[in-house]
């Protein structure tokens, strides 16, 4: 942050910034330079913001009229919708809220892989964008607990039960998690704790993944690094503000549609029966931002490495930016990479799509094809497309190719720039 | 020598420090941990007695034990020899139909898939047994895995036939 220098202009505010520099944060934030060359892929950050005040304040509200146990909580949740003022809209944003949480955080990680935002100096932000994706993942799965319906209770007893697959203390560890000797009231009670604990969570590492962002700026779709500021660059507010203010928009039409006319279409209608430990439902399904993983646990045919698959499908994204070893971020300027991206797109769809099919037949086939497609191209294509790829030439700024109107008379090859960045780093 | 002998008993102090405070901390935050554990209340419901005087051969009933549903299953003459013909290096978890019953006709299980704790439907499956519908799992008619992710059998739990009608689970 270079504006550590900012007055403010009035004398009160000279007096308050000078014991607590909120507003030197404030003028950062504001004048922020940010490239000029984002794209709309780039606004779901503030989506996302977004939906994690949303679920935060629709949740505070719900936790007022929730209660917390096996034999009150289906019908507390049923008060709310049929009883309390507005508790059918509250309660349906905020399902439908995590759904579209997750639908944003997936275009934002997808945005990231294709323009290769978690390469250095980046990696710190990716990180903590994967533990934050984990998080959020546990605050969905709790959070679809307390409703206490079937799917609610059976899910949770599937879940936990994936920590049984360790060897020798896993039968612990799951006792442990329930509380019991099955998912009960202890289990509910204390995913309830949890559950309002982790958005709180969630925000604190949203901080530290914004401030991360803020050393070494936005990455942006060319992928080049920028002078900051620049003519490559415009000031945060107003221009990206109100664009990301647009796109924040059009996404809460696709949100509201959800919401008032198709609600529980996201949901499972096992969900509206009440949690009952004697009976599974014929097919017991996870929402459905969890199905790749689902489809990968269940496309293995041993317990524990079944478990260990679905684990590692996740935390193999940590490893990322190591596995990549292309110097060039951007996919635009690589061909084969482009390619292959796409590919892992439809991978991931494929196993999304098996991952809600009963696990037999061709559909296990697809999901075996499918899991092992989705390490070969973490573990060995990007490694070795990252040395062997030939790149397009990459242009040595955001302006320079437009404003210069011969595009290729400035731009150099992807070896020339890193050449002249190592000289210039010295 | 005198500095290197002050450095010495520095760094005792120091690790003196480290270690109680470590012992503190970790005496401090067992209770958090250990308070997840399962409580006295639900230790209690430790066993449950079922009279099973109106099951008839080939039904089966659930009943809960400690919040898990148990399967007691009144075999027929036909299920226990098709349990019984199996050879062992068939199995995945070779165990004998013999040890796990008490009395050949009554079949006493956790209903509770070995994979990921789902309750398996009866009569079903490819060997007549149980099929867990959540990740396919086959059983046999000894509640044995026969096909699928299940680890092992359906687990037997301790119980005691009390007399000819009663069974005491726990």
């Amino acid at each position: 942050m270079s504006d550590n220098n900012y007055t403010p202009p009035s004398k009160i505010g000279k007096w308050f910034n000078d014991r607590l520099p909120l507003l030197t944060l404030a003028n950062h934030l504001t004048d922020y330079p940010t490239p000029k060359n984002l794209n709309y892929w780039w606004t779901f950050g503030g989506i996302l913001t977004f939906c994690l005040i949303t679920q935060i304040v629709t949740g505070l509200v719900l936790a007022m009229h929730y209660i917390a146990d096996t034999k009150l909580a289906f019908a507390s949740v049923e008060h709310i919708m049929r009883d309390v003022n507005y508790g059918w809209l509250i309660r349906y944003v905020h399902a439908n809220g995590a759904s579209m949480f997750f639908l944003a955080v997936y275009i934002h990680i997808f945005r990231s892989l294709f323009y290769g935002s978690y390469k250095s100096p980046r990696e710190i932000i990716w990180i903590l964008g994967i533990i934050i994706y984990l998080l959020m993942m546990a605050a969905a799965f709790m959070g679809y607990v307390l409703p206490w319906g079937q799917m609610s209770y059976w899910g949770a007893t599937v879940i936990t039960n994936l920590f049984s697959a360790i060897p020798l203390i896993g039968e612990g560890i799951t006792t442990w998690l329930w509380g019991g000797y099955s998912v009960d009231n202890p289990t509910l009670t204390r995913f309830y704790a949890l559950h309002y604990l982790i958005p709180f969570l969630i925000l604190g590492l949203v901080v530290l993944h914004i401030w991360a962002l803020h050393v070494p700026g936005n990455n942006n779709p060319v992928g080049i690094e920028i002078k900051k500021p620049s003519n490559d660059t415009v000031p945060f507010h107003p221009y990206i503000v109100i664009k990301d203010a647009f796109a924040l928009l059009l996404f809460l039409i696709i949100f509201a549609f959800f919401v008032f006319y198709t609600p529980n279409i996201l949901g499972h209608a096992d969900n509206y029966i009440e949690a009952n430990p004697l009976v599974t439902p014929a097919h017991i399904v996870p929402e459905w931002y969890l199905l790749p993983f689902y489809a990968i646990l269940r496309s293995v045919p041993d317990k524990l490495m079944g478990v260990v698959a679905m684990f590692s499908a996740i935390l193999i994204l940590v490893a990322l930016p190591w596995l990549d070893t292309s110097k060039v971020r951007s996919a635009i300027f690589r061909p084969l990479y482009k390619q292959f991206y796409w590919i892992l797109v439809i991978d991931v769809l494929i196993l999304g799509y098996v991952g809600a099919m009963p696990a037999e037949g061709l559909y296990l086939l697809v999901a075996r094809v499918a899991t092992a497609y989705y390490f070969i191209h973490f573990l060995i294509i990007l490694p070795v497309l990252g040395l062997t790829e030939k790149t397009n030439p990459i242009p040595l700024s955001i302006s320079e190719p437009v404003l210069a109107g011969t595009a290729m008379a400035t731009r150099s090859t992807g070896e020339d720039k890193i050449e002249s960045k190592l000289k210039s780093l010295g | 020598m005198s500095d290197k002998k002050q450095k010495n008993r520095r760094d005792f102090i120091f690790t003196a420090t480290a270690t109680a405070g470590a012992v503190g901390v970790g005496a401090a935050v067992w209770p958090l941990v250990d308070q997840m554990n399962p409580d006295a209340s639900v230790k209690a419901l430790a066993s449950t007695e079922v009279d099973i005087s109106s099951v008839k051969p080939g039904q089966s009933i659930t009943v809960v034990w400690r919040g898990k549903p148990v399967f007691i299953k009144r075999r027929t003459q036909e299920e226990i020899d098709k349990a019984r013909s199996v050879s062992l290096d068939e199995l995945k978890h070779p165990e004998k139909d013999e040890d796990r019953v008490k009395n050949a006709e009554w079949l006493v299980m956790l209903g509770i898939c070995t994979h990921l704790g789902c309750v398996p439907l009866s009569d079903k499956g490819e060997y007549d047994g149980w099929f867990c519908p959540c990740h396919g799992s086959h059983y046999d008619t000894s509640g044995r895995i026969r096909k699928g992710p299940a680890p092992i059998n359906m687990e037997v739990p301790e119980y005691v036939f009390l007399d000819e009608n009663t069974i005491k689970i726990g």
